[in-house]
């Protein structure tokens, strides 16, 4: 890899451009509207095509209101149709968005000799020749589209900051934001028009098509690793700087792995995008799937390891002299969980010195006997609870009480002690509370 | 020279929309085809509020065609066969909704973004192998590129019969399980408590959603496909909500919009197929929403008759408690105005369309008397309002000073069943209008 400072000025436009999108992104994330982004950068086509026809000079600011005005006419469309036509959200969305695009690449291929609209430019990004588009910033010679993205960033940055109470209300609780006086609609409104301020903004970066990906999946993976709405918000902006600088090099190298020159660093943006994403959804220690799946057996692993031991003890507490003792095939068959966290069960409350195993003969150790009681303790207090306060039938019982016995706090044995009345609805003994 | 220019369009259309050569005859009946089987599957895809879906999937196709082609040029082939390359897109297409579920099912992220990641990292996979593929010395991978936007233009015969094949397969399944795919749009717990296949059902419906936005990326593109699956359906809902009626009139639309859009951009120079479909599909969309039979006009229309019929029989009771509470034969028109406290304007109005139908008619002093048919409408409304006045007071325990406002506001819609069931409830005489249970009188009014 031949790193020059090309590529750190392509990073740092493609980094700034992800960025000013993922913050708006990331509201439209939170508040279900994410194809809203969808929609908008779609639309955006057409306003800025005619902008440019009615202005013919490419300047940007004309451009940008063109952009603006279209991406809340948009929203106003989506919501018009949704209302007087009483189509499904989705479907006006689809309605709306689908014709002004359509509507777009007609302007676009029609007036296209006369244009110095690039349809390939504004469709697929040329962030690959932004680095020749040079301007200055202060004395200094920058790349346009640095600057370009970078401004809108700052816009973006400085809504979030000023309206941040506003945003976060509205996204998370509309009816309570209205009831305190807040305006949910202008709050909306506003947000839309900066996602078009901003689509148009990174057209010339990423493109029209694949700007969805830099709006909508650095906030949809920060959701993934918070639930808070600050973090998800410095997230998004990590993640979407990262996007970018994984998506250049991954352009850079990954080509050449398949005998390839090169590729779009704007499509390897959007993949390493999804690639964070999948990471998330696989590593993410909140929701990630990893994550749910130890936690899953960490539980049974616990109900198992507490099973073992009420068994152990309910054998204890029925055996006559000359009664088998129980061997470890025999808990197995009882648990019935499968065969792996058996064994992990097993051998956990062995290390934790509850079990001793002796030529395959289980028995409780005097720790061990003080845990199983307590646990065999909560059971019975809550048959008894559930015969005597709930009118439950005593055969029908156990396998509620078997649940509940591995979710009981101290505090709900403490109210469930009242009802103890030594014996649970089967006649056996309630063991008494250590002290 | 422009005249030139006109009939030289002209002609193009003309011979197109006359099917003067062989290879129009078969692209305009593939892409009728595609545009009736769109809007068949379509209807299903609006009704279950998935629209967007298919949107994740049009998009997914494009990483697809591009592994198609590299795999088939691999093998030794052409690789831009076309029924090679949407298989690729259909598997692709598939994939991209098991990820979609998958997303759905194990985060809690939900179904918007869902689509949207699904939608654009699937794309940027495609970007990238595109990009791949423009590279390869076969070189003439340009071709590749019309998926995204569309072109019909360059479909040969062989393709669109193939397109027009599938989407009669698509049609005919959607007939045979009409019932079925109704049912799990309407009623999902209901189609499972008969016993029938839901999750079958679904992936079916899925499967002809992939399978129609396939067929449509050659010559709408796949950026715009979805459009051929959602507009002709919702402007069918536009005209009828009676399924059988929805999907035909969708099939009907969805294939006009694409033979019209096909024939279109064939006959006009530098017209893109795709975006041409879509709108005339969208002007459509837009003439049903403002005149169709739900659409914003015919709404606006029995909206405005409601309100006037409530005007005219507010007028004709308003005639009756004056003559009821003055004991006269006929009413001034001041008296009439005080005491609906209307505009001078809206009484006049109001009037002259009683009159018109012969309800009212004036006497000289402008003042006005009830006719026959006048008098017998004027008591029916009279009574409705009573007698729902009475059900209040007695039995919902309102006081008989708060009844008025809201007998006012129901007296217009009773039926005769609910009238009788009043009657049987209060023990009301039928025919005689009972007396007011509250004061009356303009100004003295509670």
């Amino acid at each position: 890899m031949n790193w020059q400072l090309y590529d750190t000025w392509l990073v740092i436009t493609g980094a700034l451009c992800a960025m000013a999108c993922a913050l708006p992104g990331a509201q439209l994330v939170l508040r279900r509207r994410s194809m809203m982004g969808e929609a908008i950068t779609h639309a955006v086509l057409p306003g800025v095509v005619i902008a440019f026809l009615i202005t013919s000079i490419r300047d940007p600011l004309v451009m940008l209101l063109g952009a603006v005005v279209i991406g809340v006419l948009t929203t106003v469309l989506v919501d018009f149709v949704q209302r007087s036509g009483r189509t499904e959200i989705g479907a006006s969305m689809g309605i709306v968005f689908t014709t002004l695009f359509a509507l777009g690449l007609v302007l676009i291929r029609a007036f296209a000799d006369d244009v110095v609209i690039d349809p390939h430019v504004v469709i697929y990004g040329s962030i690959e020749l932004s680095y020749l588009d040079q301007t200055s910033l202060f004395g200094w010679s920058v790349p346009r589209g640095a600057v370009v993205n970078g401004g809108a960033l700052l816009i973006n940055g400085l809504v979030f900051l000023v309206f941040h109470k506003e945003l976060k209300l509205t996204a998370f609780d509309e009816s309570l934001a209205a009831a305190m006086g807040f305006r949910p609609r202008l709050v909306q409104g506003i947000l839309m028009a900066m996602t078009a301020a901003t689509a148009v903004a990174a057209f010339e970066t990423v493109g029209s098509l694949l700007v969805v990906a830099m709006f909508i999946v650095p906030g949809a993976t920060a959701w993934m690793m918070t639930d808070r709405y600050g973090p998800m918000l410095v997230w998004t902006l990590v993640l979407a700087a990262a996007t970018a600088l994984l998506g250049h090099v991954a352009a850079l190298v990954v080509p050449g792995w398949f005998g390839f020159e090169g590729m779009s660093t704007a499509g390897s943006m959007a993949v390493m995008s999804g690639v964070l994403f999948a990471a998330a959804w696989a590593f993410s220690p909140r929701h990630g799937l990893i994550a749910r799946a130890v936690g899953r057996r960490q539980l049974s692993l616990r109900i198992a390891k507490e099973d073992v031991l009420g068994l152990l003890y309910r054998h204890e507490e029925g055996a006559r002299s000359g009664d088998r003792p129980l061997t470890a095939g025999d808990l197995r068959e009882a648990l019935s969980v499968s065969r792996s966290i058996a064994v992990a069960a097993l051998r956990g409350v062995r290390s934790a010195g509850q079990v001793t195993i002796e030529s395959n003969r289980l028995q409780l150790t005097e720790q061990g006997r003080v845990a199983a009681r307590s646990l065999v303790r909560t059971h019975r207090l809550w048959e008894r609870f559930l015969w005597e306060r709930l009118g439950l039938r005593p055969d029908h019982i156990h396998g509620t009480a078997d649940r509940l016995e591995h979710f009981t706090s101290p505090a709900m044995i403490e109210e469930l002690s009242a009802h103890d009345e030594g014996e649970d609805p089967h006649g056996r003994p309630i063991p008494p509370a250590e002290d | 020279m422009l005249a030139e220019v006109q009939t030289d369009w002209w002609d193009s259309f003309v011979r197109a929309l006359l099917l003067r050569d062989a290879n129009t005859l078969w692209v305009v009946a593939g892409v009728l085809g595609l545009g009736i089987a769109s809007g068949a599957v379509g209807s299903f895809l609006v009704l279950r509020r998935r629209a967007l879906t298919a949107d994740a999937v049009s998009h997914a196709t494009l990483p697809g065609i591009a592994v198609a082609f590299m795999v088939m040029l691999g093998a030794g082939f052409s690789g831009k066969s076309l029924p090679g390359l949407l298989l690729g897109a259909f598997l692709a297409g598939l994939l991209s909704m098991v990820v979609l579920v998958l997303i759905r099912r194990t985060t809690h992220l939900k179904d918007d973004a869902a689509i949207g990641i699904t939608l654009s990292v699937f794309f940027g996979v495609g970007i990238c192998l595109l990009s791949f593929v423009q590279q390869l010395p076969t070189g003439n991978a340009a071709g590749l590129e019309t998926f995204i936007f569309g072109k019909a233009a360059t479909m040969l015969a062989a393709d669109a019969r193939m397109i027009g094949i599938a989407s009669l397969v698509v049609v005919v399944m959607v007939v045979l399980f009409f019932k079925e795919l109704g049912a799990i749009c309407f009623d999902e717990g209901w189609a499972a408590a008969r016993g029938w296949p839901v999750l079958a059902l679904d992936f079916l419906l899925t499967g002809l959603v992939v399978l129609v936005t396939v067929l449509a990326i050659q010559s709408v593109g796949l950026v715009l496909a979805i459009a051929l699956l959602i507009i002709p359906a919702s402007t069918a809902l536009l005209w009828s909500h009676r399924l059988p009626v929805v999907v035909l009139l969708s099939a009907l639309l969805g294939g006009f919009g694409a033979w019209f859009g096909a024939m279109l951009s064939a006959s006009i120079p530098r017209m893109p197929t795709g975006p041409v479909i879509v709108l005339a599909c969208a002007v459509l969309f837009i003439a049903s929403l403002v005149f169709g039979r739900r659409g914003i006009v015919q709404r606006w229309l029995s909206r405005r008759s409601l309100a006037r019929r409530v005007d005219r029989q507010h007028l004709l009771r308003a005639c009756w408690e004056i003559m009821e509470q003055d004991d006269v034969a006929s009413v001034p028109l001041d008296r009439l105005i005080e005491w609906r406290s209307w505009s001078r304007r809206r009484v006049g109005v109001c009037l002259r369309r009683c009159t018109g139908r012969g309800l009212l008619e004036l006497r000289e002093g402008g003042a006005v008397r009830l006719t026959e048919a006048g008098r017998l409408r004027a008591g029916r409304i009279v009574r409705n309002h009573r007698l729902w006045e009475a059900y209040l007071i007695r039995h919902a325990d309102i006081a008989p000073s708060h009844v008025d406002r809201d007998a006012d506001a129901i007296e217009h819609v009773l039926d005769a069943d609910l009238i009788s069931s009043l009657e049987a409830v209060l023990g009301a005489t039928a025919g005689s209008v009972p007396p007011s249970p509250h004061v009356m009188g303009g100004e003295g009014r509670p």
